[in-house]
Parts: C-alpha cells; sequence; structure tokens
C-alpha cells in the first residue's frame, strides 16, 4: 500500500519542467559557452529530460550536457554506517570560463551542493555557475545555499520525505513527486 | 541520492583468504570508479582528507611503495613514510615498539611490508588502526593479486571458468598465493607451473593443477602470470643455472607464436629480462604489465577508500 501523498501529479510535473527550460532560455538565449551538468543520481534524470525537451522541442541547437558523480567529494563519507557507492560521471568537456547550470532533484540540506561544486572544480573554473532544482525544501539547510531556479517549493518537516519518481524507472510508470511522512516508509 | 552499499567484512586487509568474492566485487567496483578519477584532469578526490596513513616497508619495494603512496596522496589523506633502512630497528627496538610509536601520533591506518610471514596478522592482535598487507615474507601480497585478477578481468570479462597459469617461483612467491586464493575465488581455474624445486609440495590441496611443461600450460591458460625467480629468498640451488631455466621456463616470442592464440601476459615487476620473459614478450601487444601498474593505483585506492568507510570510530 503507498503511504506517500503525491504532491506533484504527471500533468503538473510536464507543466513545471517546460517552465523551467523556457526560464533558461530567457536567461541563457542560445546557450552558447553555457552546459548543462546533472548531479548523480538524483539530477541525473532531470537534467537529461531538461537537456531533451530543450533540444527536441524548444529549437536548441547545441548545449554541452555531462553527469557529476560526486561520492567521492561528499563531506559525510566515514560518517554513515555504509560505504557509498559512486556513480559514473560522464563530462567530456571542462568548465573553464563556461557558465555551468547545475541540476539537481531535491534541494534540502544544501550540503550534495557543496560538494558537487568542489568537483565542479576539478573540471576548470566556471565563469559562474547556477543551480536549478526540481524541489526546493526551503526551512533544512545546513548550508547557505540557493538555487536559481526551482521547479516547487515544499516546506516539509525534518522527519519526512521527498521522492521525485521518473516515469522510466517507477512503478507507477509516472512523473510525480510525493510527500512521505516518515523517510523509514519509502524503502 | 546515493544508496550506500555493502560494507567490506574484515577491517583489515590480511590476505585474499579472509576476504569473500563479494568482497573482491566490491573492491573491483569501486577501483573502476578510481580509474575514472584517475583519467580526469585532476586526479584527486578529497574523501580522506582527514585521514593519516603511515607506510611501513620493513622490506625493500618501488612499485608497491609508490602505487600506495600515489593512491593515498590521491585520496588527499596525509601520509607518513618508513623504511627500514633508516629507523631505529637497527638499534633493537621491537616491530610492536615501532609500530606503536608511530601510531601513538594519531595514524590513522597502516600499510605494512614486513619479510616475515604472519608479521600484519600479529599487529594486528595489537593494535586499533586498519592495516594493509603490502606482502608479508612469503606469504600473501593481497593488493597484488586483486589487481592481477582486476585486470585480468578488463581483458577477458568475467574470470568465472577462465583459465589463468602463474608460472615460475611459486614457492618462494606471496603473489602466487594471493593470486592463487583470489582467482579461485571468482571461479577461475588456476595452474602452476614451473620446475618442480619452486613448486611447493602440497599445493594440490589448495585445488590447484600442476604442470611442468611450460607450453602445454600455455596452449591451457587464457591469461599468464609470470613470475620472477626470487633469487633473495633462495638459500639453496633450486635449479642448474639462469641459462638453464630461461630455455625451459622463459617465455618468448617464437613459443607464443607458435602457439597460435592470443594470450593474456602478465608480470607482477620487477621483469628479469632475458630470464622468465624477453623483452619481445613483456613489450608485445598481449603484455598488460603496465596496465597492471596503472590498474594498481585505482585498486588501492579502492581498499584504502572502503576500509576507511569501516573505520569510523
Amino acid at each position: 500500500m503507498e503511504k506517500g501523498r503525491i504532491i506533484v501529479s504527471q500533468a503538473h510535473f510536464a507543466l513545471i519542467i517546460d517552465r523551467l527550460c523556457h526560464q533558461l532560455i530567457e536567461e541563457y538565449d542560445d546557450f552558447a559557452d553555457t552546459c548543462i551538468v546533472g548531479i548523480q543520481r538524483g539530477g541525473a534524470p532531470l537534467s537529461e529530460r531538461i537537456y531533451r525537451h530543450l533540444i527536441d522541442n524548444l529549437g536548441i541547437d547545441h548545449i554541452d550536457y555531462g553527469k557529476l558523480d560526486i561520492t567521492f567529494y561528499r563531506d559525510d563519507f566515514r560518517r554513515t554506517e555504509k560505504p557509498l557507492e559512486a556513480s559514473v560521471t560522464e563530462m567530456d568537456f571542462i568548465v573553464e570560463n563556461k557558465k555551468v547550470i547545475l541540476m539537481d532533484d531535491v534541494l534540502y540540506t544544501g550540503r550534495t551542493i557543496q560538494s558537487a561544486l568542489t568537483a565542479l572544480n576539478h573540471y576548470g573554473r566556471p565563469d559562474r555557475a547556477d543551480l536549478l532544482v526540481l524541489v526546493d525544501r526551503r526551512f533544512n539547510r545546513h548550508v547557505p545555499i540557493q538555487a536559481t531556479f526551482t521547479g516547487i517549493r515544499v516546506d516539509a518537516l525534518e522527519r519526512e520525505y521527498v521522492k521525485v519518481e521518473w516515469a522510466k524507472y517507477a512503478e507507477s510508470g509516472e512523473d510525480r513527486i510525493l510527500l512521505f511522512p516518515d523517510k523509514k516508509e519509502v524503502y | 541520492m546515493n544508496t550506500g552499499t555493502q560494507n567490506l567484512s574484515t577491517k583489515h586487509l590480511l590476505g585474499i583468504k579472509d576476504l569473500t568474492s563479494e568482497d573482491i566485487r566490491l573492491i573491483f567496483q569501486t577501483a573502476s570508479s578510481f580509474k575514472d578519477v584517475l583519467n580526469r584532469p585532476i586526479k584527486k578526490v578529497p574523501s580522506l582528507r582527514d585521514l593519516t596513513i603511515a607506510n611501513l616497508f620493513f622490506e625493500n619495494s618501488t612499485r608497491t611503495r609508490i602505487s600506495f603512496e600515489l593512491a593515498e596522496k590521491r585520496l588527499s589523506a596525509d601520509v607518513v613514510n618508513f623504511s627500514a633502512s633508516s629507523s631505529s630497528l637497527k638499534k633493537g627496538e621491537t616491530l610492536l615498539d615501532t609500530v606503536n610509536n608511530i601510531l601513538s601520533m594519531k595514524v590513522d591506518m597502516v600499510v605494512m611490508r614486513h619479510p616475515a610471514p604472519g608479521a600484519c596478522q600479529f599487529l594486528s592482535k595489537h593494535i586499533d588502526a586498519n592495516i594493509i598487507n603490502a606482502g608479508d615474507g612469503t606469504h600473501e601480497h593481497p593488493t597484488q593479486a586483486l589487481l592481477d585478477a582486476f585486470s585480468i578481468q578488463e581483458q577477458l570479462g568475467d574470470l568465472e571458468g577462465k583459465k589463468v597459469a602463474i608460472f615460475g617461483d611459486i614457492l618462494h612467491s606471496r603473489v602466487a598465493l594471493s593470486n592463487i586464493f583470489c582467482l579461485q575465488k571468482l571461479g577461475a581455474k588456476v595452474r602452476v607451473c614451473g620446475p618442480p624445486t619452486l613448486i611447493p609440495k602440497h599445493i594440490t590441496k589448495l585445488g590447484v593443477e600442476v604442470d611442468y611443461d611450460l607450453r602445454r600450460t600455455l596452449e591451457w591458460c587464457d591469461a599468464a602470470n609470470i613470475l620472477r625467480i626470487q633469487l633473495e629468498r633462495q638459500d639453496i640451488k633450486y635449479f642448474p643455472s639462469l641459462r638453464e631455466y630461461s630455455q625451459y621456463f622463459g617465455v618468448n616470442r617464437e613459443l607464443l607464436d607458435s602457439i597460435g592464440k592470443p594470450i593474456v601476459i602478465m608480470h607482477p615487476g620487477p621483469i628479469n629480462r632475458g630470464v622468465e620473459i624477453t623483452s619481445d614478450v613483456a613489450d608485445s601487444a598481449h603484455s598488460i604489465i603496465l596496465q597492471q601498474v596503472e590498474n594498481g593505483v585505482a585498486v588501492r585506492m579502492a581498499v584504502l577508500y572502503l576500509l576507511a568507510a569501516l573505520g569510523k570510530a
């Protein structure tokens, strides 16, 4: 039995993605010297969806696109019970003097983004880095990090859990966002 | 959203014998990720930035020591090096005292090479730090076996059912013993080949085959790990001359060409060119000797990373 409450349905989800893409076009125009970097793992499907929508449906010719794994840069290594499993990094370009749009599914404590910024520096010094997130959990930040582009703001308690489901991977076969009263009930 | 994975089943890496096949696969999976890191413009990650690692080498080493040190530095650990030739050991200090002194300077992990088999085992009973065996006498050399198996897997895919032959001085080789354990845990078939005097008497009890014919063994195997004759450990003469040894057990181009199938050629180094292997074989396209060295850093990073993950207070 499903215990999570749907806070963004499939139709609403598509609208959010569409809106975020248009916000990006407004800001970056033709995306010259700009690259999209999805943070593994949650940011990877989001960045892929946005990248494809920009290229396939919104007439953008070319954007550098990569996926960044931050496992070895995380600050909670040796502070969690289990070792952290790495994902693949696919970055076939350097970010020196480029505008970077980092993407992640949920912005929560901000520590993931902090680690991603460290990892990003290993690919050069970007001209500027922005952050796009699908969900911004506003009230649980551990570090002073804010998103430039936000899909939806969710005010949730610390014990609650926000889960982004992608049609491609989810049992439901739908894109949606759910709120669970307790993380233990998710997995 | 990293979900984490299973832990290693052991706090120390004393030998392959103590590892499960899941441990070995976890190390390989992590090593692949670190291999990616090593191919980036900046080859350093901050994972072990709050750790200090002591490299205690009571026996000479070039490759292993540099490989460990690089692995540690690529993971941002602080490193202290110690070698027996320049230490107080000469003044009569015991192993335990030496190590305890170093540990009281707040060292979190110890990488140790020692001429006495079981030295790491002994140490692990007396100190809290994670210990990694970098070779203990003629006993085990686990990271070498891991990088050997990792390198074969890169060439041949999953090791299940693959045939790997180990040639040369099996009697004195810690690499051979660790390799046998590691390859068998991954499902490979292992055969050893060398002069009868250099094959331990009851080695078949480990489940390996023994053959004294170089050609027949080469024809059988998919990968050949050719070991060095360890003259420094040989207290008596095990064969009449190096010249005779190379005639019977030296791998050369003509021999390999006449077999008519590709064999992955490996050597843990240092190579005695012209003795166990000729230069044209060591430098040939089928040789992965330099890949072994490259993989060594990634595999050692994986071992350090996974043990560090367990070592939290």
